[in-house]
């Protein structure tokens, strides 16, 4: 009976980690059109920058959240640049934009490893949420249930930005008419830069977040991309609902995948992702056909 | 971090003075002078990366203590980086032996990577000194001019198994380990072991080699008093954390990639308490250990593991078998000859000889992860001597059995 | 005789007496190499480059042929079989793949073909009991056709150099036939192509079939090289790779997958023997060819070419494929 109440449990703590991760995506594939294959890149880079920080590499260590906010404000950074020096370059091309995020991805992995070495970097669980709950017979660390928490409060966040800001209407009115977006006056363009930032942020954050549990070591880019690519592509770009559902439907597959019909697991992540594409292809919630 | 710069400016270095040396086109005859030709197949990219790095810095570092010189004549050292993927290995063993013409390979590092190129190296008949896993290299499917100085994939669990059941006084253990030949081969020769020990082996799970997230596996492990793992790369650490966070006090027993020293300094204090078996020891106290451990700490900062140690051990061997061989390395069967004769009395795991299928016999050491004024350590508990692939079996029963796998030998229901 | 004829004859002559002039057997092998990735990548180009749709899980197909002919030499069947139904099953994947993805275009014809990628790879990966998983499968022979064994490295290399032969002159008939000239008409102009009474589909369809024969027999030579099959042939970097190789080398054109191919197997495989970097080494070049030379190296040097001898000659129109 544990055996089932660790599953349910870790599938929503796991989609809250893809929710983290996919949100950045969702936006920048929704108002930029273009499936951002960095993204991985971004989580691992993320991860790396804060585990530097909590594990002490340069000599002293740092409060966990306040290596994740250094990590975060990073990798935006690193992500506007990349926008305003590389993918500014190529209007409209969607195309070579994928593949400058592809060489990207290249570099980034390869970056990592010049960098931090091939050792696996472990981050400790940050003060407070070490320890235990406990469900009748099964326990749980409180670390992951903090993490359903957290994304929860980022998505409620994220959702006032959209919904209740000025910058979240421009965003929206670029993810559902960029031409008609120009026309009325917004700098679509703009908006890209700030987007990309974001999603590179959010995408740094989670892999900050995720450092507890998955640690950080080579590869872990590969890892998750095709994970955030099946929530995206489940939920519907530019759709923060969409991103939610997805990650939750993803972690349910994915746990319940891996334990239950081992030998297809990546079949039966991918499959839906599958049918979403040919039945559904803007997907749950998605508002247009990318 | 600033160590860790130097360390690769030193690797780029050597690297460019390889790649310097070697960018002329090879010399068609090798006159006895000539400088010997020592390869090396290990991973620099991609998530294996961290054991290939290791390698190299073993090789290295005893091609330093003998002044890049074996039996009187230069070494010349090459490095190739397989990407850690099979038709890589394939191409750059073959830019090792068709283009620089070396004279004994080291490595590779994985099993798949090795069974990729096993056929080749037969053909070629270049020796080759690995440390990989895949068993029947040295068993069933022997080549002549393989030689694993190593261990194979079980020959530290049978000691594992017989420490687990004889003294831990384990009864029920479930096993989890990779779902490739390497994880099959140790969790087989556990199982195998501990079941005749009066244990039994209650479930067995095997997680992807690439897993994000251990939970649905570990999820699994109920019922038991005690968790075999034999997870490698950064797997172990991993695995670890998800088994603490869920609250799994069970001891843990594994091989030398689950509970390698290199590793430590990643592990928190979940590893605590953990037991492992490795041909290795990094408290091992002779001369030649110490020596080792010195370097690598001065050159590159860190305490070896079982990969560093595993290839310093492989060039020894080389140096050794040359030396036998008087320097001579042009007729290959008689040097791969030379090099299965080595007797080794000190190297920093102890003596240690070959049978004749080309595998080591040698002292495997049972440790346990401790902290030692906040570090951790594995501390040696025990050692069993002389252990060889066939542990305490006959090698011909041993042989007529099928190779350890994923089914074999079966759950007992 | 056109200098670009002329240019043609050399690249041939000096391709047939390439073993004569290579300085090793190594580097026989690192041609073999080249060729058979170009005939992955003149496969791919007639999607990417021809019809404007943009393949991200062609792995999948290749490796789909590989491991066809890797198990079924495992069954104990002969060369010959082994070959024809690892080319049966490459196309027939191509044409499920198609009826799938051909539903769409642009990026979802990506996004399409990318989960089918990966689902073949988890397959691969995953379903031991018939892949072997991680472990992969052998090959331990290579075929002797008319008593030639393909062991030897230079005939491996002749029959590799024919394939890949036979596969440009294919393609360039392809490309210059009546369909030829329909298809890159539904690439431009799919509205006005189906106006016209022409069924894009099915133009479509046919050109991925023909996509998947060259893929499939590029995946049979390549699991005849390696001798060994495992599931990372199948993964999405590789099925980045091939297409980076079609994208850098100038897509559209017969010649610039090849070049591409050329570019990168020799930065996998040779320059990655002096530097230790080599994998942020393709990364920069990828980049840097996407955003100096959009339209891919053979194009854009010709270009650059034109303007240096400042010929008049009238600009090319290079239609982006969306």
């Amino acid at each position: 009976m544990s055996f089932w109440l660790v599953l349910t449990v870790n599938s929503v703590t796991f989609g809250g980690l893809l929710f983290l991760l996919s949100a950045g995506f969702s936006l920048i594939f929704g108002l930029m059109r273009i499936p951002n294959l960095t993204h991985g890149s971004l989580f691992m880079l993320g991860a790396y920058v804060g585990a530097t920080f909590v594990v002490g590499l340069l000599g002293f260590q740092l409060n966990f959240w306040l290596a994740a906010v250094i990590a975060t404000l990073t990798v935006a950074a690193a992500g506007a640049l990349a926008e305003r020096l590389l993918l500014r370059q190529l209007p409209g091309d969607q195309l070579a934009q994928v593949l400058v995020t592809l060489g990207l991805s290249f570099m980034a992995a390869d970056f990592c490893l010049m960098v931090w070495g091939g050792d696996p970097l472990s981050v400790e669980t940050p003060g407070g949420l070490g320890g235990f709950a406990r469900f009748g017979v099964a326990v749980f660390p409180i670390y992951r249930l903090a993490i359903i928490a957290i994304a929860v409060v980022v998505a409620l966040g994220l959702w006032l930005l959209l919904d209740r800001t000025r910058l979240g209407a421009m965003i929206r009115a670029g993810v559902d008419d960029p031409d008609m977006a120009r026309v009325v006056g917004i700098r679509v363009s703009q908006l890209f830069t700030i987007v990309f930032a974001l999603g590179a942020g959010l995408a740094a954050f989670a892999g900050i977040i995720g450092g507890p549990i998955l640690s950080v070591y080579p590869g872990l880019d590969q890892d998750m991309l095709p994970l955030a690519l099946v929530v995206v592509i489940l939920g519907g770009s530019g759709s923060l609902l969409g991103s939610f559902v997805g990650s939750i439907i993803v972690g349910f597959i994915y746990n319940f995948g891996q334990a239950l019909l081992p030998e297809l697991a990546y079949f039966v992540l991918f499959m839906p992702m599958l049918l979403v594409l040919l039945l559904r292809p803007q997907g749950l919630f998605g508002r247009h056909v990318p | 971090m600033a160590r860790k710069f130097t360390r690769r400016k030193f690797m780029a270095g050597t690297a460019m003075g390889v790649a310097a040396a070697t960018f002329k086109f090879p010399a068609p005859a090798i006159a006895q002078a000539a400088p010997f030709k020592l390869g090396l197949l290990t991973v620099k990219t991609g998530p294996l990366a961290q054991g290939g790095i290791q390698m190299e810095q073993g090789v290295v570092t005893y091609l330093k203590e003998k002044s890049y010189t074996f039996a009187g004549r230069k070494v010349e050292f090459i490095s190739a980086d397989t990407g850690g993927s099979p038709a890589g290995t394939k191409t750059k063993a073959q830019e090792l032996v068709e283009r620089e013409k070396v004279d004994a390979i080291l490595g590779p590092l994985a099993a798949f990577e090795l069974l990729a190129i096993t056929d080749y190296i037969k053909e070629q008949k270049t020796p080759m000194l690995s440390l990989a896993g895949a068993e029947d290299m040295t068993q069933r499917r022997p080549n002549p001019y393989f030689l694993r100085p190593s261990a194979t994939s079980a020959q530290a669990m049978h000691p594992m198994a017989d420490f687990a059941a004889k003294e831990l006084k384990l009864k029920k253990v479930i096993t989890i380990s990779e779902d490739f030949a390497f994880g099959h081969e140790q969790m087989g020769g556990f199982q195998q072991t501990f079941e005749e020990a009066g244990g039994r082996i209650v479930n067995k799970i095997w997680p992807p080699l690439v897993t994000p997230d251990y939970t649905p596996f570990v999820a699994q492990i109920a019922d038991c008093d005690g968790v075999c793992q034999g997870f490698a790369g950064s797997n172990p650490l991993r695995f670890l954390k998800t088994y603490a966070a869920a609250g799994l006090k069970f001891p843990v027993v594994t091989g030398e990639t689950g509970g390698d020293d290199a590793l430590l300094r990643s592990f928190g204090d979940e590893a605590l308490g953990m037991y492992s078996c490795c041909p290795y020891t990094l408290d091992y106290a002779n001369d030649s250990n110490k020596r080792f451990v010195a370097a690598m700490q001065k050159d590159y900062g860190i305490d070896p593991g079982f990969y560093a140690a595993g290839l310093y051990v492989a060039a020894a061997v080389v140096d050794a078998g040359l030396q036998k061989n008087n320097g001579k390395s042009d007729d290959k069967e008689a040097f791969v000859k030379a090099l299965r004769s080595v007797d080794l009395k000190d190297t920093p795991r102890g003596q240690i000889k070959f049978d004749h299928f080309g595998n080591v016999v040698g002292d495997f050491f049972i440790r346990r992860v401790e902290k030692v004024n906040g570090k951790l350590v594995n501390k040696t508990l025990k050692t069993y001597n002389n252990v060889s692939q066939f542990w305490t079996y006959d090698e011909k029963k041993f042989l007529a059995a099928p190779v350890y796998s994923r089914n074999y030998p079966p759950l007992k229901t | 005789m056109s200098a670009r004829n002329l240019a043609i004859a050399l690249a041939f002559l000096a391709l047939v007496t390439l073993p004569f002039w290579m300085p090793g057997i190594y580097y026989i092998n690192v041609g073999s190499q080249i060729l058979f990735y170009a005939i992955f990548a003149l496969g791919l180009n007639v999607l990417v480059g021809y019809a404007g749709l943009v393949s991200l899980g062609h792995a999948g197909l290749f490796g789909v042929a590989a491991y066809a002919t890797g198990y079924m030499l495992q069954l104990g069947y002969g060369h010959t079989e082994a070959i024809l139904v690892a080319l049966v099953i490459g196309v027939a994947s191509m044409a499920l793949y198609a009826v799938l993805s051909l539903r769409s275009t642009g990026i979802g014809f990506i996004m399409i073909t990318l989960a089918l990628g990966e689902i073949l790879w988890g397959l691969a990966y995953r379903w031991i009991s018939l892949t072997g998983g991680d472990n992969g499968i052998n090959v331990p022979t290579r075929p002797a056709p008319f008593g030639y064994s393909l062991t030897v490295p230079t005939t491996f290399y002749y029959v590799t150099l024919i394939i890949f032969v036979a596969s440009v002159v294919l393609s360039a008939v392809f490309v210059n036939s009546p369909f030829g000239a329909s298809l890159m008409g539904t690439r431009d102009q799919p509205r006005r192509m189906n106006a016209l009474g022409y069924h894009v589909w099915m133009i479509r369809f046919y050109a991925c079939l023909f996509s998947g024969l060259l893929t499939a027999l590029s995946g049979i030579l390549f699991v005849y090289y390696t001798q060994f099959i495992s599931p990372q042939t199948l993964s999405l970097t590789s099925s980045a790779e091939v297409l980076l190789m079609v994208i850098s080398g100038g897509p559209g054109t017969l010649l610039g997958p090849i070049v591409g191919a050329g570019l990168v197997v020799v930065v996998k495989n040779v320059v990655s023997g002096f530097i230790e970097r080599w994998n942020f080494l393709l990364g920069a070049i990828f980049v840097a060819i996407v955003i100096l030379m959009p339209e891919g190296l053979v194009p854009g040097t010709a270009r650059l070419w034109r303007l240096a001898f400042r010929k008049r000659a009238k600009p090319v129109k290079t239609e982006t494929p969306s």
